[in-house]
């Protein structure tokens, strides 16, 4: 039986334990870092995860790939249409099936956009948790009005299991455009604000130069991909290793640092704002009118009206959407994996398929899990505080993590 | 900010197969390509050797590891060498090739060598796969549990693991901070 008692640890010599546990006000969601001591400088760390691991992979197994969207939602909270993205593009690049042009250019728009929202908010928190208080309502100021927008589009705020496989839900609202370029000009304010009120100040910096340092070659080992590692100097991003969606088409650059400590990892997420606007706005000139979903009566949703008035629709509505093992989608025999490029790193789905109408594995690779890993090993010599700055650098989401 | 960026390139998959058959080619159980993914099969003894040649090869160096799973196969259409496949999934940044390596796992008895001498990464990728299906990696310095608490007893991604458990919750010891 797992006992809280079996946790006492003895102190030894000068060195004190103490347990930063998982709920705890610097900790960005449930994690448990048990610390040892020595006067003020850590000597030694133990990570303890898992305080929010729902099942996400058994689940894969038990729900058909079109109700695994809404699971997918619940890793990375903070940009769930990222996540959206990547599992239906890991499924439908499992079943061969290529979306049309309009669905994949808003993908693309939503993409970044739930990418704006996400390092937003990476920033603000981090900063919150040095001990700046506005800046995290400036970034909650802005992704309020990003899920006043994703409302009206998906239908939720948060959880919005938008695509499906083979297209999207529903097609943009209407004015969807204007509002979005609004909404792109007054991010571009609060980056310029974020960037100004701290890349001189002389606490912030002493804060987070040099603190945390992760090297190339420990990036590369531990598996640490996104920002994180474009901070310490690996030039991997997975919309420029393997281009997906209209991502040929627009200009971008991807920063890149090679101090690794956790201020680049601060920049490098500004300038990844930055270049998400311009990237936002690009493919908002792209947009044209045209189908979105793709059209094939064994594997894709047809339009409600449709449904409601002609017959074949309902029966395909039917096939595709009630379990069992005649129904569903079901994609070939064989097994994928395939990576998209979410805020934090590189999100790949393992799927493994059958032929039937649920998945037989569903692995999901999470970013979080291998840029996490690292804290065992960057920690040591640091003091209390500067865990603060670094955990809020690495901006782990615990849904993600934990799956 | 003008820098090479890791690019993929398809054209390396062929490069990336003729140096490993011509150095490991009695090992390779099987090679095939998915889509324009790059797969290998192996038995698990030979991992370590396989794995050691990918990233310390000169020319392939596939320093950079990107994922650790497992696959219980026991109930899959088709019939797979051993019950288990455990996946590594890695990427060579200096000539844009990723590649899967599967190395089959027996059920009796589930061991593997541990690849955390190569991929720091690993460890937690190994420790995940001990705490959903039970494969024990012999050499991992701290093989326990991860997401899974402590006192579980079971390994809950084997296919004859049910969805809901086996009434583990009911088990569960809670500590009362302040009691009645």
């Amino acid at each position: 039986m797992y006992s809280y008692e079996t946790e006492v640890l003895e102190q030894t010599d000068n060195t004190v334990f103490i347990n930063v546990g998982p709920s705890h006000p610097a900790m960005h969601g449930t994690l448990r870092v048990k610390l040892e001591l020595s006067g003020e400088k850590i000597v030694g760390v133990e990570q303890e995860i898992g305080y929010l691991h729902t099942g996400f992979e058994k689940l894969g197994e038990f729900h058909s790939y079109n109700q695994f969207i809404t699971v997918t939602d619940r890793m990375n909270y903070l940009s769930p249409l990222n996540n959206n993205i990547g599992y239906a593009q890991a499924v439908e690049e499992l079943m061969g099936i290529v979306v049309p042009r309009r669905c994949q250019v808003i993908r693309t728009i939503l993409a970044e956009m739930s990418r704006i929202a996400d390092h937003i908010v990476a920033v603000g928190l981090m900063t919150m948790d040095l001990g700046a208080f506005s800046s995290v309502l400036w970034s909650m100021i802005e992704r309020e009005k990003l899920y006043d927008i994703f409302e009206a589009t998906t239908g939720t705020r948060l959880t919005t299991s938008y695509t499906r496989i083979g297209g999207l839900a529903f097609d943009l609202p209407d004015g969807f455009e204007n509002r979005t370029r609004e909404i792109m000009d007054t991010c571009t304010d609060t980056v310029g604000q974020l960037r100004e009120s701290f890349q001189n100040n002389r606490i912030f910096l002493d804060r987070t130069q040099g603190i945390g340092v992760i090297t190339k070659e420990d990036a590369l080992s531990f598996g640490i991909t996104g920002p994180m590692a474009r901070a310490s100097g690996v030039a991997c991003d997975q919309r420029t290793y393997r281009p997906y969606l209209v991502y040929p088409e627009l200009k971008f650059q991807v920063p890149l640092y090679t101090e690794g400590d956790s201020l680049a990892r601060y920049l490098i997420r500004l300038d990844e704002l930055e270049q998400s606007i311009s990237m936002v706005r690009q493919a908002l000139d792209l947009l044209e009118p045209g189908p979105i979903n793709f059209e094939s009566q064994k594997n894709t949703l047809p339009g409600k009206m449709r449904v409601y008035n002609d017959m074949e629709s309902l029966i395909h509505h039917f096939k595709v959407v009630m379990p069992g093992s005649e129904h569903g989608i079901h994609p070939p025999v064989g097994e994928r994996y395939s990576s998209t490029e979410v805020p934090n790193g590189e999100l790949g789905f393992f799927i493994v398929s059958d032929g039937a109408a649920n998945a037989y594995r569903m692995r999901v690779r999470s970013p979080s899990f291998y840029n996490y890993q690292v804290v065992t090993k960057i920690l040591p010599g640091h003091m209390v505080s500067d865990m603060v700055a670094i955990l809020g650098s690495m901006n782990i989401i615990a849904g993600e993590l934990d799956r | 900010m003008d820098h090479p960026l890791i690019r993929f390139d398809a054209t390396a998959n062929a490069k990336v197969l003729a140096r490993l058959q011509a150095q490991l080619g009695s090992e390779l159980l099987h090679t095939y390509e998915e889509g324009l993914q790059l797969g290998v099969d192996v038995h698990a003894k030979d991992i370590l050797s396989l794995l050691g040649f990918l990233k310390n090869d000169p020319e392939l160096s596939f320093t950079g590891f990107i994922d650790l799973t497992a696959v219980d196969y026991s109930k899959y259409v088709k019939p797979q060498p051993e019950r288990y496949g455990v996946i590594y999934i890695l990427m060579a940044p200096t000539i844009g090739a990723s590649i899967k390596v599967r190395a089959f796992v027996p059920a009796e008895p589930a061991c593997i060598d541990s690849v955390t001498s190569l991929y720091q990464g690993a460890d937690w990728g190994e420790r995940e796969a001990f705490d959903f299906f039970g494969i024990q990696f012999v050499g991992h310095p701290n093989l326990k549990r991860i997401l899974m608490p402590e006192g579980y007893r079971d390994h809950p991604l084997r296919k004859e693991y049910p969805l809901r458990g086996r009434g583990e919750r009911a088990d569960f010891e809670v500590y009362r901070a302040f009691s009645k």
